[in-house]
């Protein structure tokens, strides 16, 4: 089962700075396993670009289609038994404990 | 495995006895089927056909001597048939026919999908809600509509809530599975908070009686299948005793009786009995543990006067230090002020409103009310509880806090 890990910043100040794992030992750890098929830190939202078609004519904004505080500041593609292997490998993740992660399953069709 | 019914009892051949009995095989059904084919729906729908077939025939042709045994083999059939229809692979099919087998070992394995079906009903990646509804639809077979009435909600919008469940356990892959180890000690909390909802449900003044019938079924269930983990027997225990006043909270109109007015004859001597039996082997590891500990000191004393207010006011202080909350910071001052005298109450309930922890709690104001009228100031205890009753959330409460109003204050 693929899972898509949205690694994101959190709006909320409060952080857990308990045990913070190390980003490259989980790294390591889970492409080592296996269990991580893809993944990339993502340049900050200032350098996105919106695209969209309508009217036959491509549009094109400057930054992100959402104006959020919370900004997806990376990503990884997780290969994982079950959503309880990929919450395990979510919370292992440096950024479980000052961001927050987004789990999204693919939606097999 | 503890009976479900106390030995010695003999099986009912009276066909709504026998359903009654046989509620214990919905969930087996269900969890047997889910975890053969996969399919929730087909599951629930197979279950639930048997069910029906049951209530048609056993009142016509008599109730069979293996009711639950007659109930899986009609929702195995069924379940067989249907899979057919959708020219499902035959190793499939084979697996399912195989279901409850009498030359198979069963009941080890069917007990494990049952608790496998709790975990995955009450898995923390679902809303609280879901998990309450799902729990009570899918493992205790409440009908849709009476969850609905439960939550003050609408049939339709219940059920699109229960789907929307279903559907992320199979999109998500939410495990069919007991977590073991370090997970399960993570999880089992979570799988008891949603039983003690269920009974609060049931228990509250305006909830479904039959929420708290249901939620002790439960955990008599877990606690036959989790016999190692004490907080599960505590929680049977806790349900059992709260449970065993249920007679005597009402008065003939309806209205509620607090513990002090209740006509303690009236309790039920044999849940007591249980729940005291679980307690006698059960250490406190736990919350619930220490709740039941508190019930079974009112569960025994003979009169209200006879209550071990100081043993209950130290249950309390172990709550506030491990499991703060509103809740408990008020009842700990109720207790202290039985235990130690009004005074010693309301500089509890001052501590705890100087937290702001108890801003959004009417039934601060009616504890206040209590105290203040043992304290001897009866105009300004009526007062209080005239404003305890004016923020209350149910119609029968208010007419026991406007009752208590007037004792305090007749005429006033």
């Amino acid at each position: 089962m693929k899972y898509m890990m949205f690694v994101c910043t959190d709006t909320e100040p409060e952080t857990d700075e308990s045990r913070v794992p190390d980003i490259d030992v989980w790294v390591s750890a889970n492409d080592a396993a296996g269990r991580r098929v893809t993944g990339n830190v993502l340049a900050p939202p200032s350098a996105a670009t919106t695209v969209r078609v309508r009217g036959g004519q491509v549009l094109l904004t400057d930054g992100p289609f959402a104006e959020t505080k919370e900004v997806i500041v990376g990503f990884d593609i997780l290969e994982c038994a079950d959503l309880d292997e990929a919450i395990a490998v979510a919370v292992a993740h440096p950024m479980a404990h000052h961001g927050r992660m987004e789990l999204r399953p693919y939606a097999d069709l | 495995m503890r009976p479900s019914k106390p030995a010695g009892e003999p099986p009912s051949n009276h066909p709504a006895a026998a359903l009654e009995l046989t509620k214990d095989s919905f969930a087996r059904i269900v969890a047997s089927l889910i975890r053969v084919t996969g399919d929730w729906a087909l599951a629930e729908d197979c279950a639930q056909e048997a069910m029906t077939a049951a209530l048609e025939r056993w009142p016509r042709d008599g109730v069979p001597g293996n009711p639950g045994g007659w109930l899986r083999t009609v929702a195995r059939n069924r379940a067989i048939d249907v899979l057919r229809r959708a020219a499902v692979e035959k190793t499939k099919l084979q697996e399912v026919a195989m279901l409850w087998d009498p030359s198979q070992p069963p009941a080890e394995e069917i007990d494990d999908d049952r608790l496998r079906l709790i975990f995955t009903c009450c898995h923390p990646a679902l809303s609280l809600e879901a998990r309450v509804a799902l729990t009570l639809r899918t493992i205790a077979g409440v009908p849709t509509a009476d969850i609905a009435r439960a939550f003050l909600t609408t049939e339709p919008t219940m059920t699109r809530r229960i789907t929307r469940a279903k559907s992320k356990i199979a999109a998500a892959r939410i495990p069919y599975r007991v977590p073991t180890g370090e997970a399960l000690a993570e999880r089992l909390p979570g799988v008891l908070a949603v039983l003690y909802l269920l009974f609060t449900r049931g228990y509250d003044a305006d909830g479904e009686p039959a929420f708290a019938s249901e939620a002790i079924r439960l955990a008599r269930l877990l606690t036959a299948l989790m016999p190692a983990e004490p907080e599960v027997p505590s929680l049977l225990a806790l349900f059992l005793l709260q449970h065993s006043r249920h007679d005597a909270r009402r008065d003939a109109a309806g209205d509620l009786v607090t513990l002090e007015k209740q006509d303690r004859s009236r309790w039920d001597r044999a849940a007591i009995a249980e729940g005291l039996e679980i307690l006698l082997h059960t250490p406190v590891e736990g919350p619930y543990a220490v709740q039941a500990r508190i019930a079974a000191c009112h569960a025994t004393a003979r009169t209200f006067a006879d209550t071990d207010w100081p043993s209950i006011a130290g249950w309390y202080d172990w709550l506030a230090e491990a499991q703060p909350s509103p809740v408990v910071a008020l009842n700990r001052a109720v207790a202290h002020g039985y235990a130690f005298g009004p005074a010693a109450g309301l500089a509890l309930l001052a501590e705890a409103r100087a937290g702001g922890g108890l801003d959004h709690y009417p039934a601060a104001i009616a504890v206040e009310a209590d105290l203040v009228a043992r304290a001897g100031d009866r105009p300004r205890a009526a007062e209080l509880f005239r404003a305890a009753a004016a923020a209350a959330s149910s119609e029968v409460e208010r007419r026991a806090l406007l009752a208590r109003a007037a004792e305090a204050q007749p005429g006033g």
